[in-house]
């Protein structure tokens, strides 16, 4: 059994001040970019900018500033198995009631 | 599972133990920590059900406006920057509990309550703005899905605010049970949830047109 405690695990880690504030920059600037498309004609790459757009800010926050990036692998394990879950089901059941052939 | 610590640990070992409240776990990892990542888990199914609830009634406008008429996107970007933005100030409290820095902690926790009630403040503005316009919860398909997500992500929001604002309550009397810093994370691990539920639904729900 490890002798390890949970406090020692929970140690410091992550980022520094300046590194969160750059992660913020970087967010602001995409939702900028993101926001920019209802003012301007992207023609077909409307839809896929939007989304690549909203997935790299999801992954963004998800590991910078809720630290899976840094933490132990097991918490990640955790919370993409309900996301990979949840995007799984979800799209059989959109695609049931033919959602994407719409 | 917390388990008790093995005879192999120090006396001394096992004051600190006491001293820092913390466990001895099968993992070796935080079982608040690995319970607060199945909830999110979990969570992830609860929202991503009420967005595709959404994704596939928002053309269904029997009567009343439809969303192209209705919403304010310029409104709602800055409502959305407003919170992308308080999952900033949360990570400075994390990273500022970590340091120890009690009055920087209390400082971050009460900017983010305050970030937060500002984008809830601007949801029931919204919701008004709405209602007034003709969009009742059972006006269309579209009106009762729209309310139902937007309405369950900001119940989300509020119950963040109160978990912040009783956190600050809480550290200023010094009565935090527990690891302080280990608490102030796991707050922030909630609120950073609802902030990445947003970005997905301001993307989906406000700027892909029907």
């Amino acid at each position: 059994m490890s002798t390890e405690t949970a406090h020692d695990t929970h140690a410091e880690h992550g980022m520094s001040t300046r590194g969160y504030i750059g992660i913020a920059v970087i967010l602001a600037a995409i939702t900028a970019l993101e926001v920019s498309t209802y003012y301007v004609d992207f023609g077909p790459l409307f839809l896929p900018a939007l989304l690549i757009m909203m997935v790299v800010k999801f992954f963004m926050v998800v590991s910078y500033f809720m630290h899976l990036k840094f933490d132990n692998k097991l918490f990640s394990w955790l919370f993409y198995a309900g996301l990979f879950l949840a995007v799984g089901v979800y799209v059989a059941a959109l695609g049931t009631f033919h959602f994407f052939i719409r | 599972m917390v388990l008790p610590a093995t005879g192999t640990q120090s006396g001394h070992h096992m004051a600190e133990v006491a001293t820092h409240d913390a466990h001895v776990t099968s993992t070796g990892l935080s079982n608040v920590k690995l319970g607060m990542w199945l909830f999110l888990g979990s969570e992830c199914l609860l929202f991503g059900g009420l967005i595709s609830t959404y994704m596939l009634y928002r053309g269904r406008v029997s009567a009343g406006p439809t969303p192209e008429q209705i919403y304010d996107i310029p409104f709602t970007s800055v409502s959305s920057f407003v919170l992308l933005m308080s999952s900033l100030t949360m990570v400075l409290a994390v990273s500022a509990a970590q340091k120890k820095d009690d009055r920087g902690t209390n400082l971050w926790l009460a900017v983010t309550a305050l970030l937060g009630a500002t984008f809830v403040g601007g949801q029931v503005y919204e919701f008004t703005a709405f209602y007034n316009e003709g969009l009742g919860f059972t006006t269309s398909l579209f009106g009762s899905s729209f309310y139902t997500l937007t309405g369950f992500h900001g119940v989300h929001v509020t119950v963040g605010i109160i978990m912040l604002m009783a956190l600050v309550a809480i550290n200023k009397r010094s009565k935090v049970p527990g690891s302080k810093s280990e608490t102030v994370e796991m707050i922030g691990l909630y609120w950073h949830f609802v902030d990445i539920v947003w970005i997905i639904i301001f993307t989906l729900v406000y700027l892909i047109p029907v």
